[in-house]
């Protein structure tokens, strides 16, 4: 009976860990899959999501507002603020800076979006100062409820249909309209895309201000859950990268597969052998890279030169 | 718009463009006042000062909570000192009759990197003495360089043991007790509060400081109440926020009491997550530096929570004149009440001051070297805010005081947290006798405590 319970402790633990991981890291995929971009900026998106949404709840809530405004509009102002954060700074980064290094070294966009990430973290402060900020009312509205004995939040839970709504959402783009096999056509190849007439330039804007979306309303969602504070970005985005890697770059069946094994591992660690918890994940990482450096659904390709 | 090319001018479009400009208009506008700002108190300086050299996290997780409000209170003593505004006997203006202005850097990048900053303030920026580390990595770095310069380094937050019990130091102070009295008090406090405890389990940020504390607490837990039982022991990562496997491992095992050194937006994060699911309702839980953030959760803390100011300072300071002056004068000046890393670099400040007027009246006035305000730092005994400081050990280095803890009540008519049932512990109870390592007097059960 204690092993039962035990397992479906870890196995809740762990989907909604995993979860939470492939909200933020899918964005991150998604970017690097079509762009071939590693993102690092993707951390400052989240942490700017969870900042403007827990300022919108904040208002939301205000005693100014909140006597004729439902409660349950705040996951509205979650989503919202997503979007908003996704489709500014999206736009600002890509248009702004991105564009101006396509078909430059990696090594140097990679080290141009660390300086993005940097940027955001300050304009976090400038912006937000460095105090924390709370937007606990959409976790307290859900409630609780027992499994078992012990008792998990609603909010957590619901993270799991979140995450397979937002899986199942771009599944159906990607292979089922237009906008996704046009996307699958850059992916597979840029050069050919282009001399077929898609617009190269303009499949990069759209999918990198939906990744900055995703990035974004990962952050969004945790902020209920978390008190939000300056370098929040910088933990996940390390973390994120875990999970890509070991799902494979790009791929977005990876990320979920990656998402999934990190979450039940790290909760198996956490409930069986807890010094292992910090050691685990990279553990993993570095035992699927050892024997598929591509990650689990990633693709070997020769590289061309 | 245009930009050159090698092909020749071709045209960007305006909008990004213009985003682009906007952006970086407003960030630039931004910094420059910042700095308008931090040129006032130099242009105002016209007489002879006294500067000092200040250390501290400024941005980045460790600010709101620890940084900010210790920046806060040197603030408010510079003025202080400066008025001659402090309360009697301490109402003498400036340090031996100078004023004092303080440079402010930034903590944050690791102990090379502050090593160098240390360096900078004292050889390129001519401090006539330093105050800071909030991180026992970087105070235990930096006091070996301030013998090498021979600069007067006060310690006022970073905790650990090692500092003054592995080495010894001439240049170097620290007015707060090490680390090690969080977890014998807070030990000592459920002893007499929830003495039919069984049980204990913890969750630590998974570095030195978390797993010292929590060793610490474990070891006297077991010595106050004999045959207590560690269930689980979580370590997460330092700021990882989400502590829900954490917290279902915690409602399973169902221990009787929690211990957790978590700090800044981790705390605040385990608060939220351990209340909505009623992890306090099942178990007794020690927050030994929630002091810092209790205000901040207001009614988001749960009541019964045992609270640590890692000493009596903030809510857990006695109850003196000395403590109403800083409470009110603080408020007043920030608009929020002062948690404890505040009284911390205050009574550093204090220290200071006490020693420069002591030493410069013992040479008949003027300016005193520095090794005559460390002469007179020696061994000293005073009245700070929270609690009185004595520099007894580390050869009159390093300061010996009681501690405390309570328990947290959200006054629902005020509409602010309080702290209740307060029990102040005897510094004799709470520190090693003198000349003991901590590490070894705890594992052998805390012989030689007076409580």
């Amino acid at each position: 009976m204690e092993f039962l319970t035990a397992t479906i402790a870890i196995l809740i633990d762990g989907l909604m860990y995993s979860s939470w991981i492939f909200l933020v890291a899918v964005g991150l995929s998604l970017i690097f899959g079509v762009l071939g971009i590693l993102n690092i900026a993707h951390g400052g998106l989240y942490a700017f999501g969870a900042y403007v949404a827990a300022w919108g709840v904040g208002k939301y809530f205000d005693p100014e507002f909140s006597s004729f405004l439902p409660p349950f509009g705040s996951f509205a102002v979650l989503l919202l603020a997503a979007i908003a954060v996704g489709v500014v700074l999206g736009l600002v980064l890509e248009r702004g800076l991105l564009r101006f290094m396509y078909g430059r070294d990696e090594v140097i966009i990679v080290l141009v979006t660390f300086a993005a990430f940097l940027m955001l973290e300050d304009g976090i402060m400038f912006v937000f100062g460095v105090d924390p900020y709370f937007a606990f009312q959409p976790y307290a509205l859900l409630g609780n409820v027992k499994i078992l004995g012990i008792s998990y939040a609603i909010y957590e839970l619901s993270l799991i249909p979140l995450s397979l709504v937002v899986c199942a959402l771009m599944w159906w783009g990607l292979t089922r309209t237009i906008w996704g096999k046009l996307l699958q056509a850059v992916i597979h190849d840029r050069e050919i895309a282009q001399a077929f007439g898609i617009n190269v330039s303009r499949v990069f804007t759209v999918t990198f201000v939906l990744g900055a979306i995703l990035g974004a309303m990962g952050g969004a969602f945790t902020a209920p859950m978390v008190s939000v504070t300056p370098g929040m970005g910088v933990e996940v985005i390390v973390l994120a990268f875990a999970v890509v890697a070991i799902g494979g770059m790009g791929s977005i069946p990876g990320a979920a597969v990656g998402a999934l094994l990190v979450g039940i591992i790290r909760a198996a660690a956490v409930h069986l052998l807890p010094v292992l918890e910090l050691f685990i994940i990279y553990g993993v990482m570095a035992l699927v890279l050892a024997f598929r450096p591509q990650g689990l659904f990633g693709q070997a390709e020769a590289r061309k030169i | 718009m245009f930009r050159f090319k090698k092909s020749g001018l071709r045209r960007v479009s305006p909008l990004p463009a213009f985003v682009l400009i906007v952006t970086l208009a407003i960030f630039l506008l931004g910094s420059c006042g910042k700095k308008e700002e931090e040129k006032k108190p130099e242009q105002a300086a016209a007489e002879p000062v006294l500067k000092v050299g200040v250390s501290l996290f400024l941005v980045g997780a460790a600010a709101g909570p620890f940084g900010v409000p210790a920046r806060n209170g040197i603030e408010l003593m510079i003025d202080a000192i400066n008025s001659g505004s402090l309360p009697a006997p301490y109402n003498t203006k400036g340090m031996a009759g100078f004023m004092v202005e303080a440079k402010y850097i930034d903590e944050g990048g690791g102990a090379v990197k502050q090593v160098i900053e240390f360096r900078n303030m004292v050889q390129r920026d001519k401090v006539d003495f330093v105050i800071g580390y909030i991180s026992s990595g970087n105070c235990i770095a930096v006091a070996p360089v301030a013998e090498e310069l021979k600069v007067l380094t006060m310690i006022p937050i970073c905790g650990t043991p090692r500092l003054f019990e592995d080495a010894s130091y001439k240049y170097v102070f620290r007015t707060i007790s090490s680390s090690v009295t969080d977890s014998v008090a807070a030990a000592h406090y459920i002893k007499a509060k929830f003495p039919n405890v069984k049980t204990m389990g913890a969750i630590n940020p998974n570095y030195a400081w978390g797993q010292d504390s929590w060793r610490d607490f474990n070891l006297a837990l077991a010595a106050v109440i004999p045959g207590t039982k560690i269930v689980t022991e979580q370590f997460p990562k330092l700021f990882a926020g989400q502590f829900s496997s954490e917290i279902s491992v915690l409602l399973g095992k169902k221990p009787g009491v929690i211990h957790s050194a978590l700090w800044g937006g981790d705390v605040e994060s385990f608060v939220y997550q351990l209340a909505a699911r009623g992890l306090h309702k099942q178990s007794k839980i020690v927050l030994t530096t929630a002091e810092a953030n209790m205000f901040r959760l207001g009614s988001k803390l749960p009541d019964g929570i045992i609270i640590g100011a890692r000493g009596p300072y903030g809510v857990l300071a006695r109850k003196t004149p000395l403590n109403k002056w800083f409470r009110e004068t603080y408020f007043n000046k920030f608009s929020t009440v002062p948690v404890y890393p505040a009284y911390m670099t205050a009574q550093s400040m204090l220290a200071v001051k006490i020693s420069y007027d002591k030493a410069s009246k013992a040479k008949g006035g003027g300016m005193p070297t520095t090794e005559q305000v460390i002469a007179a730092m020696e061994y000293l005994k005073f009245e700070a805010f929270g609690t009185t400081i004595d520099l007894s050990e580390g050869n009159g280095h390093q300061a010996v005081t009681e501690h405390a803890y309570g328990l947290s009540k959200f006054d629902r008519d005020a509409g602010t947290q309080t702290i209740t049932e307060v029990m102040w512990f005897d510094a004799k109870c709470v520190n090693p006798p003198k000349g003991v390592k901590s590490a070894e007097w705890i594992k052998g059960g805390m012989k030689g405590a007076e409580c």
